[in-house]
């Protein structure tokens, strides 16, 4: 089993831990990301066109992750894929008049006992080139074992005017300001729920805004609650905690307000945000009658949790599992996924943070590889990984998302960004008894059939539409598929024109 | 006030700005190498450059290629994420809207290929 062939998508702080642990066990590893650089959202880094002297200043364990980079990159068994898209992956089809499964139907993949006699992982179907380019390399990797380490976005709830520009993701606001040094706005808001609205905070200080306001929705009680649930378990998570106490210092230093229990209901502006209702919320996030305060703001950066990239996973035909904060990918203890050969690590697994993520990677990486079960190192990595979902739990029960948000939303309020479907069409489609079910809902409403394929709205959509209908998110409708919320066959877009031309050799230069 | 690119001189990074020009619908912009096509437009304090269905004002949304919101044409090629591509210097950007009947409706995207 020496010499594996591994490809690891995601170039994360679990996919470069993947990668590592897969070198070290002796396997040819092929690193796939979709940017022109290493790091994933955590250790984005700038342009090499910038040249910078200092990219440290932006960054933490700096030095551990460029020592990391060098051991992978530098490695004379690891490929290094940049701006490569995995844009979709092929289970091996025992049926021998087909060669490709991108159009099977979802009834066939879910049964269970199909793939039994072919262990191996699916085929890797890339695109090589500048981010939705023409004429991009279309190439197919064949591995002994894949490792899928894809990440997550932020969840963000509608609310009304959340469509306005001026209105960003906090990923987008610290993406921008970490990846190349643009500040999204002067007066700028911060709102929602989860500690990721500190590091955002701090990057946009840093990068010389006002923050205004840092807005937790939770009440201090839930929030305090969550976190002082086994606090014993905290203190493996010492790196981690002690990041966040740097930004809170920052904070006080730069006289931010950080409040509890409040959240911007309501984004308003011509063409633009100029300013922004809060409101002061009970633990449900139901708004207080008369908190109500306006804010000029020439920015708002929202989030509400994270949203695991589940497309690939789902096409591979991972086994997901439910928990409080959503689905994710269900993995054994070794990080294996339900289909054979197929490691998952990182957020797509449960959102716990960069070291809960490497310790992940590092582990998936090294069983991927046919690396030794049962070594000291093993242990510890398990071990590692074990207090990372203990944090990750803890994170979810501290920094839910209140079950009473539906009421901030006004019968006009987009819900569904790409096709500006509102909440009303969403409730009339809920009240036909026909059209309840989620796939009938879809086809009314338009709600998740836009170009982000309901990768943004797609949860809220599936919990409104539950919730007004009374029946539950994946109640089937007569003559349709069942709902598959995750499942998105073309997992990146790809040119007709790619799709045509002849798919080429993967290792040549 | 809006948003803008740190100022080199002042910028903790430590870093270089080698300038570059793109044309958005014909009117120069400028920006460094190694901006996405988003940064540029945000620096050069356009927020907005895309229309929804509605013909209602689109920008930068989730920053990290997941929304679709900040689609432009470059050159010949429609529905570019501009928040994953990088500029190039003499880019001709070229902005999209899903309105009907909107100033630039040839751009109406194709519908997605995935749902039947």
């Amino acid at each position: 089993m020496t010499h594996r062939d591994i490809v690891v998508v995601g170039a994360g702080p679990a996919g470069l831990a993947a990668a590592e642990g897969a070198l070290a066990a002796g396997a040819r590893v092929t690193l796939i990301d979709s940017a022109d650089q290493p790091g994933g959202q955590y250790h984005r880094m700038l342009p090499e066109a910038y040249e910078a002297t200092r990219p440290e200043a932006l960054q933490h364990g700096w030095t551990a992750f460029q020592r990391r980079l060098r051991r992978v990159r530098g490695h004379p068994d690891c490929a290094w894929w940049s701006e490569s898209s995995v844009w979709a992956l092929e289970r091996p089809d025992p049926a021998p008049d087909r060669d490709s499964d991108l159009d099977r139907d979802p009834d066939r993949d879910s049964d269970p006992d199909r793939d039994r006699e072919q262990p191996r992982p699916p085929r890797v179907h890339v695109l090589r080139g500048p981010a939705d380019g023409s004429g991009r390399r279309r190439t197919t990797l064949e591995p002994d074992a894949l490792v899928l380490a894809v990440g997550a976005h932020d969840r963000v709830l509608p609310f009304p005017g959340w469509e306005l520009p001026g209105v960003f993701t906090a990923g987008a606001a610290q993406a921008l300001a970490k990846g190349e040094r643009v500040v999204v706005g002067d007066r700028a808001v911060i709102a929602g729920t989860g500690p990721f609205l500190l590091p955002v905070a701090a990057s946009l200080l840093e990068a010389g805004a006002q923050v205004l306001e840092v807005l937790e929705a939770n009440t201090p009680r839930t929030v305090a609650r969550g976190w002082s649930q086994r606090p014993w378990q905290l203190a493996a998570q010492a790196g981690k905690s002690g990041e966040l106490a740097e930004y809170t210092a920052l904070l006080l230093r730069h006289r931010v307000p950080y409040r509890t229990g409040r959240t911007v209901v309501e984004a308003r502006g011509d063409g633009r945000v100029e300013e922004v209702v809060t409101a002061r919320l009970r633990p449900d996030w139901s708004v207080v009658p008369g908190s109500e305060r306006t804010l000029a703001v020439d920015a708002v950066c929202v989030t509400h949790g994270f949203s695991p990239q589940l497309e690939l996973p789902v096409a591979a035909g991972c086994a997901l599992r439910g928990t409080l904060g959503g689905e994710f990918v269900a993995v054994d203890d070794d990080q294996a996924t339900s289909r054979p050969g197929v490691y998952a690590a990182g957020e797509i697994t449960g959102v716990a943070g960069a070291p809960a993520a490497r310790a992940e990677g590092a582990l998936a990486g090294w069983r991927a590889a046919g690396g030794d079960p049962d070594t000291a190192a093993v242990r510890r990595l398990r071990r590692s990984r074990d207090q990372g979902r203990a944090f990750a739990e803890r994170l979810a029960r501290a920094h839910p998302i209140g079950a009473a948000w539906p009421g901030w939303l006004r019968p006009e309020t987009v819900v569904c960004r790409c096709e500006e479907a509102d909440y009303a069409s969403l409730c009339r489609a809920a009240a036909d008894p026909a059209g309840s079910a989620a796939r009938v809902a879809k086809l009314a409403t338009r709600a998740g059939l836009g170009p982000c394929q309901a990768r943004v709205c797609g949860p809220t959509v599936a919990e409104l539409n539950a919730r007004l209908s009374g029946a539950p998110a994946d109640r089937e409708a007569e003559g349709l598929p069942v709902p598959a919320p995750h499942r998105r066959p073309l997992a990146q877009p790809i040119r007709l024109g790619e799709l045509a031309a002849a798919p080429q050799p993967p290792h040549q230069p | 006030m809006s948003p803008r690119r740190v100022r080199a001189e002042s910028d903790a990074v430590g870093r270089q700005d080698r300038p570059l020009r793109i044309t958005v619908d014909g009117e120069p912009v400028d920006g460094v190498e190694g901006q996405t096509l988003a940064g540029v437009l945000l620096a050069a304090d356009r927020l907005a450059w895309r229309r929804g269905r509605s013909g209602a004002p689109r920008g930068v949304f989730c920053g990290i290629g997941v929304c679709f919101d900040c689609l432009v044409t470059v050159g010949e090629d429609r529905d570019v994420r501009a928040c994953r591509r990088r500029a190039r210097d003499g880019d001709e950007v070229t902005t999209q809207s899903r309105a009907p009947g909107g100033l630039v409706d040839r751009n109406e995207p194709t519908p997605p290929p995935t749902e039947k």
